[in-house]
């Protein structure tokens, strides 16, 4: 092999791989990627059933009901519309009503129920998921969060 | 009083750092030998100066002066000892002070260990390392003060966030920062050598022990902190693929391809435009992971506060560094003369297949993390980019390599026979297929790919051994002379086998945790029996409340049996602490060989029942035991006299003596 058809073998290769490199993102991003919405965008949204977004927003006051064993249902809502949530297991921590949550899930076909698989309220007691704060501040709500601080 | 001296010592620290970044670089110019000298001590006097400045904070944590805002919002007089130490770097402010003092712990060894440097780049590297200690001392200073006073003083601390009350995060951020900023010394190394336009196999000789020495203290930072998510979140997984934890995983990457590349520039003279590359693209990804980490743009433990002055300072930092390195490069690149010819399948053409796939990877872990950051900017659509993208694309990318690995050390430089590395493989290959095979069977078929991929770690295991083997001729020669031939074998030889060996047992508990852990979630009351996996049973026995210095708990103690059999108990708990009135979950797992049985407790329910989550983790521990292998790797190969920091070709000139010493 001369100089040049050894550099063009690995430039070859390198182009190769990078292309596969990219086909690969480009097909990762149209399947695992979830969208964020708060209740008030979902009328407007028109989801198709079983597509994952993640839901963000407050838990409603007096909206938890521990049902039987591990299932536990709460409203998620931006004060314009809120939406039911069925979850089983274990909430985090710092899960509380009236306090910010982002659910991962998605409607099942025919039912205004979110079925969420994961749920985050995570790390800290003034922990406000950022997506949800800026919804929540461009519909003028304020958060409760700074209050909490002593 | 103390405290302002602190607050003194680092402007004192800046003025330093300006002296070193500029003067030396005028005294390259002229040639002016003082002007050059004066590097050194400049970055001995920062050193000096900063970790005084340092030194001050830690005595305000410890002797709970709240009257210093930042302990006051993270400190408690009745925290634990350790844990106010912790709390140093346990906010924006002490973890950007502990940032600069590792930086400047860096030029410091460079100053004291690199007298055998020559001059010119020797007060160039310093020079650049003070740039960047100039630029993040005028942040702390500007944006993050963590001496600004409070007035009145209040009486009792704000607490530090009760999950970073612990160990693990201890000594995580130490850690993480010496990779961190360690890469900064292979940065200042690539600009030195535009600067001078000259580059050969000396300039990969001295880098090495310093990407070398970042990387192993990266490896540990980062399993550290997997561990700790692990056990102290309470969830029981051990990577998220937060971006936070990308932040910290593509430098690793980069480093790793640029530990490679670094390799076959020191040998054979190659690939010299691309290691500098490598070097200014690692330490831009630090930088970048402290961009995304402490400018708040990304919510999370780590977004300690959110200040917008302070991401634009940081970002202007960033475009600056990067942007002015990659400039340079563009302008110098050309100047660096190429080296060394080598066929495509050689030791070298494996080392580029290494880093090509490496760079790939974390490009694609670079563009999934930035991507929702991107778009919100431009789109206004808020997405998340979660795991299942970063498992398809990294993983598929990674696969290649896995199977590549054990051949590198194999091939010859130059010109390298694959039949034959392949043929030598056979044992290890043949092996890993048995495993896989008898996996299979043992589990009654169940999915395929998970045997398959245990095999491949066997595979990546017994292929760094062989190498070993083959070096050292077990099996060929007499037990004797093989042994001695193993003894004489570079460190780094066992460096890289060690290493590799670690891979392979990582990727065996990561592969076994995903394909067999077990998960139940169930409500229990006192005297309930659960399945929980592994051939475990677990007994509830009830709760009891009890009480630590700074928080109350519940705990639920669970009795563990195998066939009727006690074995052992578990206590799991859920704290409250009280200064922030903020729960935590402290799960309960006990260790059985190298599987893992993880309880944490959920809501109590109204017929008082508990949810209790119970994992079957097997395996698991060969996740950060493979971390383990590959920082004890680079440790051994740090030690191998040829790399041995700041020991470069003039030792020979050392009287005899000195040499016998160092053996």
């Amino acid at each position: 092999m001369t100089r040049k058809q050894k550099r063009l073998a690995i430039i070859g290769a390198g182009v190769g791989f990078l292309t596969a490199a990219v086909l690969l993102v480009m097909f990762a991003f149209s399947q695992a990627v979830a969208y964020f919405y708060v209740p008030g965008d979902l009328a407007k949204a028109d989801l198709a059933p079983g597509t994952r977004i993640r839901l963000g927003g407050l838990v409603e006051m007096g909206s938890v009901k521990r049902g039987e064993g591990k299932t536990v249902t709460f409203s998620v809502t931006d004060t314009l519309a809120s939406v039911p949530v069925t979850y089983v297991g274990i909430l985090p921590d710092l899960f509380r009503e009236g306090q910010g949550v982002v659910a991962e899930g998605a409607f099942v076909s025919g039912s205004p129920v979110f079925v969420a698989d994961t749920v985050l309220a995570k790390h800290d007691e003034t922990y406000m998921p950022k997506d949800v704060a800026d919804r929540l501040q461009a519909q003028g709500v304020t958060l409760g969060g700074k209050e909490n601080i002593k | 009083m103390i405290i302002e001296l602190g607050h003194y010592a680092l402007v004192l620290a800046l003025a330093t750092a300006i002296i070193q970044a500029a003067l030396p670089v005028l005294g390259v110019r002229r040639g002016d030998r003082s002007l050059m000298d004066l590097a050194s001590s400049a970055a001995i006097v920062s050193f000096l100066l900063v970790f005084f400045s340092f030194a001050v904070l830690t005595f305000a944590y410890v002797t709970s002066d709240f009257s210093v805002r930042n302990v006051w919002e993270n400190s408690h007089s009745l925290k634990p000892l350790i844990y106010k130490v912790s709390g140093v770097w346990g906010n924006h402010e002490g973890s950007m002070l502990l940032w600069l003092l590792i930086l400047v712990f860096f030029s410091m060894l460079v100053a004291s260990f690199g007298r055998n440097l020559p001059d010119t780049l020797k007060a160039n590297v310093l020079a650049v390392q003070a740039w960047i200690s100039t630029a993040f001392t005028l942040f702390i200073l500007l944006t993050s003060n963590p001496f600004a006073r409070l007035v009145p003083a209040p009486g009792e601390g704000r607490d530090l966030n009760p999950v970073l009350q612990d160990i693990g995060l201890a000594i995580h951020p130490p850690l993480l920062y010496l990779g961190y900023v360690g890469f900064s010394v292979c940065f200042s190394f690539a600009i030195a050598a535009l600067i001078e336009g000259r580059i050969d196999a000396a300039w990969a000789r001295w880098v090495r022990p310093w990407t070398l020495a970042a990387w192993t203290a990266l490896t540990a930072g980062i399993a550290m902190g997997s561990y700790w998510a692990y056990y102290e979140l309470g969830w029981g997984g051990w990577w998220f693929w937060d971006p936070v934890e990308n932040a910290s995983f593509m430098p690793w990457l980069a480093g790793t391809a640029l530990l490679h590349s670094a390799l076959v520039m020191e040998k054979r003279e190659a690939l010299k435009i691309w290691t500098v590359l490598l070097a200014i693209l690692t330490f831009s990804l630090s930088l970048l992971g402290t961009f995304l980490v402490r400018s708040g743009v990304l919510t999370s433990v780590h977004a300690f506060a959110t200040d917008p002055t302070r991401g634009v300072f940081i970002l202007a930092i960033l475009v600056l560094f990067i942007g002015g390195a990659f400039a340079l490069f563009a302008l110098r690149a050309s100047h660096l003369k190429a080296g060394g010819l080598f066929a495509p399948i050689s030791r070298e053409g494996a080392l580029v297949l290494n880093n090509l796939i490496l760079t790939t990877a974390t490009a694609t872990v670079l563009t999934g993390t930035l991507y929702p950051l991107v778009l919100e900017a431009l789109t206004g659509d808020k997405i998340s980019v979660g795991a299942p993208f970063f498992n398809i694309t990294f993983g598929l990318l990674m696969l290649p390599l896995l199977f590549a690995v054990p051949f590198g050390p194999l091939l010859a430089w130059k010109r390298g026979d694959l039949a034959g590395a392949g043929q030598r493989l056979f044992a290890a290959t043949a092996a890993g297929l048995l495993v896989a095979a008898v996996l299979y069977h043992a589990k009654n078929g169940g999915p395929i790919l998970a045997p398959l991929g245990i095999g491949l770690g066997a595979y990546l295991i017994l292929g760094a051994v062989t190498d070993l083997m083959l070096r050292s001729g077990i099996g060929k020669v007499a037990g004797r002379v093989a042994a001695r031939r193993l003894a004489g074998l570079p460190r780094s030889a066992f460096g890289t086998a060690l290493a590799h060996i670690g891979l392979g047992v990582t990727l065996i508990g990561i592969v076994a945790v995903t394909a067999y852990e077990t998960e139940t979630v169930v409500e229990m009351k006192p005297g309930m029996l659960a399945e929980a996996g592994g051939g475990y049973t677990l007994r509830f026995d009830g709760m009891r409340e009890g009480r630590g210095p700074n928080y109350t708990e519940d705990s639920g103690h669970f009795t563990v049996s195998q066939g009727g059999v006690k074995v052992t108990e578990i206590w799991s708990s859920k704290r409250l602490y009280s200064a922030r009135r903020m729960p935590t979950t402290e799960a309960g797992i006990r260790t059985f060989g190298l599987s893992q049985l993880y309880v944490s407790l959920g809501d109590e329910m109204a017929g008082g029942g508990i949810v209790v989550r119970i994992w079957w983790k097997p395996l698991i521990l060969c996740i950060w035991g493979g971390a383990l292998f590959m920082m004890t790797g680079g440790i051994v190969s740090l030690s191998d006299r040829r790399l041995r920091v700041g020991t470069p070709s003039r030792a020979r000139k050392a009287p005899p003596l000195a040499v016998g010493a160092a053996e």
